[in-house]
C-alpha cells in the first residue's frame, strides 16, 4: 500500500515542477502522531504535497484519513512531528504570525455577541487596522459574499447558509494569502450547498485565492477543484492526487459532463481502493 | 480492553505525573494556606504578646520565643492551626458524646436538624416541582414566587421563627429544621423542574405516540432525565440546609449545637472554640456533600447514566 | 407541549373551581359568619359578597360569558368579594366561624378560578401576553396578602406570632427614619462595599488563576469545596477582628461572594470552545485579545450568574454578621433587639424593607445581564 502511495507520489511532483506558478505550500515527508492512552494513533504518515499559487485543492477521504488534521498542520494549529512544511517560504508558524491564513471551519463560529458587520471586523481589530481601512474590508467582503444590507443583523437572526457565508467574509477580509477551508458547507442541505460551492467559484475566479478545502462529498470536490488529494487512513496518507482539466469556469451543468464523471470515477476508485475494509 | 500485558510506557517521570493531576496542586495550595496562615497568625497575635511581655518588664526576648509564644496564647486573636487541632481533638476523642462540652454533642445537634429540614425542603421540592411541570397556573404563579422568596434574606428573620414558635410552645429540633427547609426546597424545586423538563421533544412526542398517560410519562420519562439535576440540587441543598441549621441556634441563647458554639465563643473571646466549631461545620458540609456524591454516582451507574 | 396539555382525561379545573365556590357559598349561607348568632343576613355587605360569588361560580357553570369580559368580570368580582371580607372581618377580630371561612375559601377559589382563566388567554398582542405573565404572579401574591390578612384578624392570631399585613403596613409608614438609617448602614455600606470588592477581586484572581493552569488545579478544587461550607460562620471573627461598625460586615460580604464568583469566572473563562480559539489563534491573537474579545464575553452568563447568587447572598451575610455585634443601627441589629422585645411588627417592617432591597438589588442585576448577554440563547429566548 505504501509502495503504491510513493509511486503516486513521485508522479505528482514531476507534474508539478514542471509547472510555473509560485509555489506556497511545501509539505515534504511529513508525519504526524498522537499519543494517546491507547497507545499512538499515526494521524498522518509520509505526506509529500504542493500546492501551487491560485490553486484550488480538495483534501476528500473518509473520516479518520487525516484531512482536517493535514489542513490544521497548515494553519499551525498542529504541529508535525516528523518531516518539513513551509509556507510561503517559510515554517507555519511564521505565516501565521504574518497573517497569511483565511480559517473556514465547519461551523459558522462567528460571535452571537457582535453583529455581522463586527464580525468581520474582528480579525482587522486584531490586526490592528486604522477603522477607515476596516470599513473598507468590511463592505468590500461582504459585497463579495452577497450580504450587503445584513450588517447591523447579529448571526442568529441569520440562515444557516449566510452565517456561512458571513464567515467567509470574515476569512476573506483578512486579505490572506491562503484560504482554508474544513468542510465549511458540511452542515447545510444540498440545495444550500450547491448555491455557496457556485458562488465560492465565482468568488475564486474573482480573488484568484489559493484555497485548500476539506470534504467528503465527490461532487463537491471534483466541481470546485483544479487539484484533488485523495487520502486513505490508518494511517492518514496520500493515496492519489489528481490534477482536474475542467476549465476554471464552471457551472452546476457541468456536473452531467463525460469529464466531470471521469474524474469523479476516478476519486471513488481511490477511495474504495484507499479504504481498508479489513477492520 | 482485556489487554493487560501491554507495559504503561506513560509518565516516566511520577513526580511529572503528580504536578499535571489535581492531587498535587491542591496539596502545593493547602500547604501555602497553611503557611500563610502561620505567619498571619504570628503577626497578628504578636502586638497583644509583646504587651505581656512589657507588664511582665521582659526586655529582649528572643524571636524563637515570641514565635512560640505566639502560637500558644490561651485567646489569640489567630490560632495558629496546631491549636485549633488540639482544641477539636480534646473535644471529639477526648470527652464524652453524653458532655456538653463534646463537639460531637454539638455538631450531632445540628446535623440532626439539617438532615431533618433536608429531607422536608427535598420533598417540597420535588413535590412544587412535579407540581410546577404539570399544572401551567402553577407554573406562572408560583414559579415567579418561588425564585423571589430566595432575595428575601431568610436567614434574618430565622431569629424570629424560633423565637416566636419557641413562644408558642413550639421548641428543639423543628424550628430549625423549618428553616433549613426553606433554605434548600428551593435549589431542589429548580433543579428539578429544569430536570423534569430536560426530556427532548423527540422522547416527549414518542411517549406521546405510545398514547402514555401523564403518570407513565412522568415515571418512564421525566423522572428518570431529572435525576441527575436532583442530585446536583441536594448537594447544594444539603450545604444551605447546614447554613440553616447553624444559623437557627444563634437566637436560642447558646444552648446547644455548632452555631451556639460560635455565638458562645464570641461572648467570651474564645477565638479556638470559633475555629475548631467553624472547621467541625466545614468538616460536616464537606463529608455530607461527599456522600450524595458517592450516592449519585451509585445511583446514576445503576440507572446506566454514569459516564 | 401543547400536546401534552392537550391530552386524554385531564381534569377540568375551571369547572371544578366553579363548582367549589358554589358549595362554600351555600355552606356560607347555612351556617354563622361570627360568633354563635350572626348569620349571612345580620352583615349587609357580607351578603352582597356571597350574592356575587354565587353569581360567578354559576355563571361559569353555565357556560354564559366565557369570554374576555366575563373573565374580567369574575376577577372584579374576586376582588369585591376579598375587599367586602377584609372591611368586615376588621370589626369582628377573632370572631370569626365557619360561614366566615366558607367565604373566605370561596374568594380563594374565585380568583385561583380568574389566574386559571387568565392562563388560558391566547396572546393576541405581544404587549398584552407580557402584561398577563406579569400579572399571574401579582394576583397570587396579593391573593396570598389578602388571605394572610383574613386568617389572621379573623382567627384572632396573637400580634406576638403573626401580625396581618396590614399593622405591618402601618408600622412600616410610622417608622420611616429609623428603618432608613438601618438601611443606610447594612445596605448602602456593609453589602454594596462587600459586594463589589469582593466580586471585583475575585473576578481578578480568576483571570491570574485561569493564566497558571497550576493554580487553576490546585485552587479550583478548594475553591468549589468552599462554596459549598457554611461561610458565614466567620460573621463572629470578623467581627473581633474588624470591630462593630460595618467594615466587619463588609468584611464577611466579601468572603461570602468571593468563592462563587471565583468559581464562576474561572468555569466562564474555559467555556468558549476550541473552534472559536483556533479561529482566533489563526489570526495570531495574542493573550489579550482573545481574552477581552472572545474569552471574557464567553463568560459573561457564568460571570452574571455569580453576581446575582451574590446579590442574594450579600445581604443575607450583613444582616446575620449583625447578630454578634453592631452599633445600635442596622437591619440585622433591629431584627434581633426588636425579637427581644417581642415588637413583631417591627421585625416583619425591617423584612419587608429587606426583601425589597434584595429584590430591587437582584432585579438590577439581572436587568444589566439582560443588556450585557443579550446574545444568549436563554435570553432572546
Amino acid at each position: 500500500m505504501t509502495a503504491l502511495a510513493s509511486a503516486k507520489d513521485t508522479g505528482t511532483v514531476e507534474q508539478t515542477t514542471s509547472a510555473s506558478p509560485k509555489r506556497v505550500i511545501d509539505i515534504d515527508n511529513l508525519s504526524l502522531t498522537f499519543e494517546t492512552n491507547d497507545g499512538p494513533v499515526h494521524a498522518l504518515a509520509d505526506i509529500d504535497l504542493k500546492i501551487d499559487e491560485g490553486d484550488f485543492v480538495s483534501f476528500i477521504g473518509p473520516s479518520g484519513c487525516g484531512k482536517t488534521t493535514l489542513l490544521r498542520v497548515i494553519a499551525d494549529l498542529e504541529r508535525p512531528t516528523a518531516g518539513s512544511i513551509t509556507v510561503n517560504g517559510v515554517s507555519p508558524e511564521e505565516a501565521r504570525l504574518n497573517r497569511a491564513y483565511g480559517y473556514v471551519f465547519q461551523a459558522a463560529a462567528l460571535y452571537p455577541w457582535r453583529t455581522i458587520a463586527k464580525n468581520v471586523a474582528l480579525p482587522l481589530e486584531i490586526m490592528g487596522l486604522p477603522k477607515a481601512e476596516q470599513q473598507d474590508r468590511i463592505a468590500r467582503n461582504m459585497d463579495l459574499v452577497n450580504l450587503s444590507g445584513f450588517e447591523k443583523k447579529f448571526p442568529w437572526q441569520l440562515s444557516g447558509g449566510m452565517q456561512q457565508r458571513a464567515s467567509i467574509a470574515r476569512a476573506l477580509a483578512v486579505e490572506p494569502d491562503l484560504l482554508l477551508m474544513d468542510e465549511p458547507f458540511g452542515a447545510l442541505d444540498e440545495i444550500v450547498r450547491d448555491h455557496l460551492n457556485e458562488q465560492l467559484l465565482q468568488l475564486w475566479a474573482k480573488t484568484n485565492k489559493t484555497v485548500v478545502f476539506v470534504t467528503h462529498s465527490i461532487p463537491e470536490a471534483v466541481f470546485l477543484s483544479s487539484k484533488i488529494v485523495v487520502l486513505c487512513p490508518r494511517p492518514g496518507r496520500i493515496y492519489d492526487v489528481i490534477d482536474s482539466d475542467l476549465p476554471r469556469e464552471r457551472n452546476l451543468d457541468i456536473r452531467e459532463t463525460p469529464e466531470f464523471l471521469k474524474i469523479a470515477h476516478r476519486v471513488r476508485d481511490g477511495l474504495r481502493a484507499g479504504h481498508s475494509y479489513e477492520d | 480492553m482485556t489487554d493487560v500485558s501491554l507495559p504503561t510506557t506513560r509518565s516516566s517521570n511520577p513526580f511529572a505525573g503528580l504536578m499535571s493531576g489535581t492531587v498535587g496542586p491542591v496539596v502545593v495550595v493547602v500547604s501555602a494556606i497553611l503557611a500563610i496562615w502561620y505567619m498571619a497568625a504570628v503577626a497578628l497575635n504578636t502586638p497583644f504578646q509583646q504587651e505581656i511581655y512589657e507588664r511582665a518588664s521582659q526586655t529582649d526576648v528572643p524571636l524563637s520565643q515570641l514565635v512560640t509564644d505566639t502560637l500558644a496564647q490561651e485567646r489569640p486573636v489567630l490560632p495558629a492551626p496546631h491549636q485549633v487541632v488540639v482544641e477539636i481533638w480534646n473535644t471529639t476523642v477526648e470527652k464524652k458524646i453524653t458532655s456538653k462540652r463534646s463537639l460531637i454533642f454539638h455538631s450531632g445537634i445540628t446535623l440532626s436538624s439539617t438532615l431533618l429540614g433536608f429531607l422536608i425542603g427535598t420533598t417540597l421540592g420535588i413535590l412544587l416541582a412535579i407540581g410546577i411541570v404539570h399544572s401551567r397556573v402553577l407554573d406562572k404563579s408560583l414559579m415567579p414566587w418561588i425564585i423571589s422568596s430566595q432575595t428575601i434574606p431568610i436567614l434574618a428573620i430565622a431569629p424570629m421563627i424560633i423565637v416566636v414558635l419557641n413562644a408558642v410552645g413550639i421548641s428543639g429540633l423543628l424550628p430549625k429544621a423549618l428553616i433549613s427547609t426553606y433554605l434548600s426546597f428551593f435549589p431542589v424545586a429548580v433543579g428539578m423542574v429544569k430536570g423534569l423538563r430536560s426530556p427532548e421533544v423527540i422522547h416527549m412526542d414518542l411517549v406521546h405516540t405510545y398514547s402514555a398517560s401523564r403518570v407513565q410519562a412522568f415515571w418512564k420519562l421525566r423522572l428518570p432525565y431529572a435525576v441527575p439535576f436532583l442530585f446536583t440540587s441536594m448537594k447544594i441543598g444539603m450545604a444551605a440546609s447546614l447554613v440553616g441549621a447553624i444559623v437557627g441556634e444563634l437566637p436560642t441563647g447558646a444552648v446547644a449545637g455548632l452555631g451556639a458554639r460560635l455565638l458562645a465563643g464570641s461572648y467570651y473571646g474564645q477565638t479556638i472554640q470559633i475555629w475548631s466549631a467553624l472547621l467541625m461545620a466545614a468538616f460536616l458540609a464537606g463529608s455530607l456533600v461527599a456522600l450524595i456524591g458517592v450516592l449519585e454516582k451509585q445511583t446514576l451507574k445503576r440507572m446506566g447514566m454514569a459516564r | 407541549m401543547s400536546i401534552q396539555t392537550a391530552a386524554k382525561r385531564r381534569i377540568d379545573m375551571p369547572a371544578l373551581l366553579a363548582w367549589f365556590v358554589v358549595l362554600m357559598v351555600i355552606v356560607g349561607l347555612f351556617s354563622p359568619i361570627f360568633g354563635p348568632d350572626y348569620g349571612v343576613m345580620d352583615v349587609p355587605s357580607l351578603a352582597v359578597c356571597l350574592v356575587i360569588l354565587a353569581i360567578a361560580g354559576v355563571r361559569y357553570e353555565l357556560g354564559f360569558m366565557r369570554n374576555l369580559i366575563g373573565d374580567l368580570i369574575l376577577g372584579l368580582v374576586a376582588a369585591t368579594s376579598a375587599w367586602l371580607l377584609v372591611s368586615t372581618v376588621s370589626q369582628h377580630v377573632g370572631e370569626a366561624k365557619l360561614g366566615f371561612w366558607a367565604l373566605v375559601v370561596a374568594t380563594w377559589a374565585a380568583s385561583w378560578l380568574f389566574v386559571e382563566r387568565l392562563a388560558l388567554w391566547k396572546s393576541r398582542s405581544q404587549s398584552l401576553a407580557r402584561i398577563v405573565n406579569l400579572a399571574i404572579p401579582a394576583i397570587f401574591g396579593i391573593t396570598l396578602l389578602v388571605l394572610w390578612q383574613l386568617v389572621v384578624t379573623g382567627a384572632g392570631v396573637p400580634k406576638v406570632l403573626l401580625p396581618a399585613p396590614s399593622e405591618i403596613w402601618l408600622r412600616l409608614i410610622n417608622s420611616v427614619p429609623t428603618l432608613w438609617a438601618d438601611f443606610q448602614q447594612t445596605f448602602l455600606k456593609a453589602v454594596l462595599a462587600g459586594y463589589i470588592i469582593g466580586c471585583g477581586s475575585a473576578f481578578l484572581i480568576a483571570i491570574l488563576v485561569d493564566r497558571v493552569p497550576f493554580l487553576r488545579r490546585g485552587l479550583l478544587p478548594i475553591g468549589n469545596l468552599v462554596s459549598a461550607l457554611p461561610i458565614i460562620g466567620v460573621a463572629p471573627i470578623m467581627v473581633m477582628w474588624f470591630g462593630f461598625d460595618w467594615p466587619s460586615k463588609a468584611a464577611v460580604v466579601i468572603i461570602m461572594t468571593f468563592f462563587p464568583m471565583l468559581v464562576n469566572t474561572v468555569a466562564g473563562l474555559a467555556a468558549s470552545d476550541a473552534m472559536q480559539r483556533d479561529l482566533m489563534r489563526t489570526y495570531a491573537s495574542n493573550y489579550w485579545q482573545t481574552l477581552f474579545k472572545l474569552r471574557l464575553p464567553m463568560a459573561m452568563p457564568f460571570i452574571f450568574n455569580a453576581l446575582k447568587i451574590n446579590s442574594t447572598l450579600a445581604l443575607i451575610g450583613a444582616i446575620v454578621a449583625e447578630f454578634f455585634g453592631t452599633p445600635i443601627v442596622g437591619m440585622g441589629f433591629r431584627i434581633s433587639t426588636e425579637v427581644g422585645r417581642m415588637n413583631v411588627d417591627m421585625v416583619w417592617a425591617e423584612i419587608a424593607v429587606a426583601a425589597l432591597a434584595g429584590s430591587l438589588f437582584y432585579g438590577a442585576v439581572a436587568l444589566i445581564e439582560r443588556a450585557v448577554t443579550f446574545w444568549h440563547p436563554s435570553i432572546r429566548g
